[in-house]
């Protein structure tokens, strides 16, 4: 009996595979309806366009730029700024922001700001992989800094022990990133 | 006194083994809730990139997988070296996706069809062309709902 049980429990700890499937998660966008709508413009200065060329090469707003710097760049291009001022609560050089009411924060000046990421058929699958990893990486600092100022803790401990806390600042910060469809954008 | 006393009764007994098969049991039942049959091998070369912001997938019931990536050696004379799609156990078109979608959706409880989550394991050297075609495809078949396979662990600084 013990012999069975043994070839078994070899059998079984040889096939284990313990491996967890773990990767960046996201949503595709819906399929687009033939008779669709334009969609609105967004202003100019409320994107931040994220170019990644064949040759993995950035190009962040105009300028050339290294994914070292990538994630400061997005996340002092997301943070609200707010001139404090009712009337005209815009700065110069920063996204608009518009006045949100927000369960458990209140009022909150939202960025309406959106990073539009955009690669070229020959972009390497690992560059494009890294840039999505920044860009999120850029989000939930954001959301994390926001979490200790309004809550004094990290947003994994409000996901674990307050969602709708956690809910408020995903509300006060938006995973905004779109992306465009791969064009050639020459070598 | 010393009379009674048993000749090398000082010696400690053996470890009783009555309780082995018991063990040997809980480890077998362990092992066997454990296991996860790998359903299909890999005929393309994958090595997925590292990421930082990664999450785990609770249920491994919802999950289809493509794997893209260049044949593996032996079928390189074959195949060539570019990278292909690989669902189930075979190479497959781009156009066969939608078909693979709606299979693998079979497979999953009605009430739960809607969260199917299609993960994509592509090796890192692969370029963007064909994983933007899958991409589009997986729209068109209506599964929105992806997960980029990484590893983990990445610093951009190097």
């Amino acid at each position: 009996m013990a012999d069975i049980a043994f070839l078994l429990l070899i059998f079984f700890l040889v096939t284990t595979t313990m491996d967890v499937d773990s990767g960046i998660s996201r949503k595709l966008p819906p399929p687009i309806p033939p008779n669709q709508k334009k969609p609105p413009e967004v202003k100019k200065r409320n994107v931040f366009v994220v170019l990644i060329n064949s040759a993995d090469q950035l190009l962040l707003n105009g300028r050339q730029g290294s994914i070292r710097t990538l994630k400061r760049d997005v996340k002092e291009f997301l943070t609200p700024v707010y001139s404090g001022n009712p009337s005209a609560p815009d700065v110069d050089g920063h996204p608009e922001v518009t006045e949100t009411n927000i369960d458990g924060i209140g009022r909150f000046w939202r960025s309406k700001g959106v990073v539009s990421m955009q690669n070229d058929r020959g972009t390497s699958y690992a560059t494009y992989i890294h840039v999505q990893n920044e860009l999120a990486a850029a989000v939930s600092e954001l959301r994390d800094d926001m979490a200790k100022q309004y809550f004094g803790t990290d947003l994994k401990t409000l996901l674990d022990k307050y969602p709708d806390k956690a809910k408020a600042i995903q509300d006060a910060i938006p995973m905004s990133i779109s992306e465009a469809e791969p064009v050639s954008l020459g070598d | 006194m010393a009379k009674f006393k048993k000749e090398g009764g000082k010696e400690t007994p053996g470890i009783s083994t009555a309780s082995l098969p018991d063990i040997i049991f809980m480890l077998l039942f362990f092992f066997m809730v454990a296991t996860v049959m790998r359903e299909v091998t890999l005929i393309v070369k994958v090595t997925p990139p590292g990421a930082t912001e990664i999450q785990k997938i609770e249920d491994k019931s919802l999950v289809s997988y493509i794997y893209i990536g260049p044949p593996v050696k032996r079928l390189q004379a074959k195949m060539g070296e570019e990278p292909r799609i690989q669902l189930n156990d075979a190479f497959a078109e781009v156009s066969q996706i939608k078909d693979y979608v709606a299979q693998s959706a079979l497979n999953i409880p009605e009430y739960n069809r809607k969260k199917q989550i299609m993960s994509l394991k592509v090796d890192e050297t692969t370029k963007m062309g064909i994983v933007t075609d899958v991409k589009e495809e997986l729209r068109k078949a209506n599964a929105l709902k992806i997960n980029y396979s990484t590893k983990k662990g990445y610093d951009p600084n190097k």
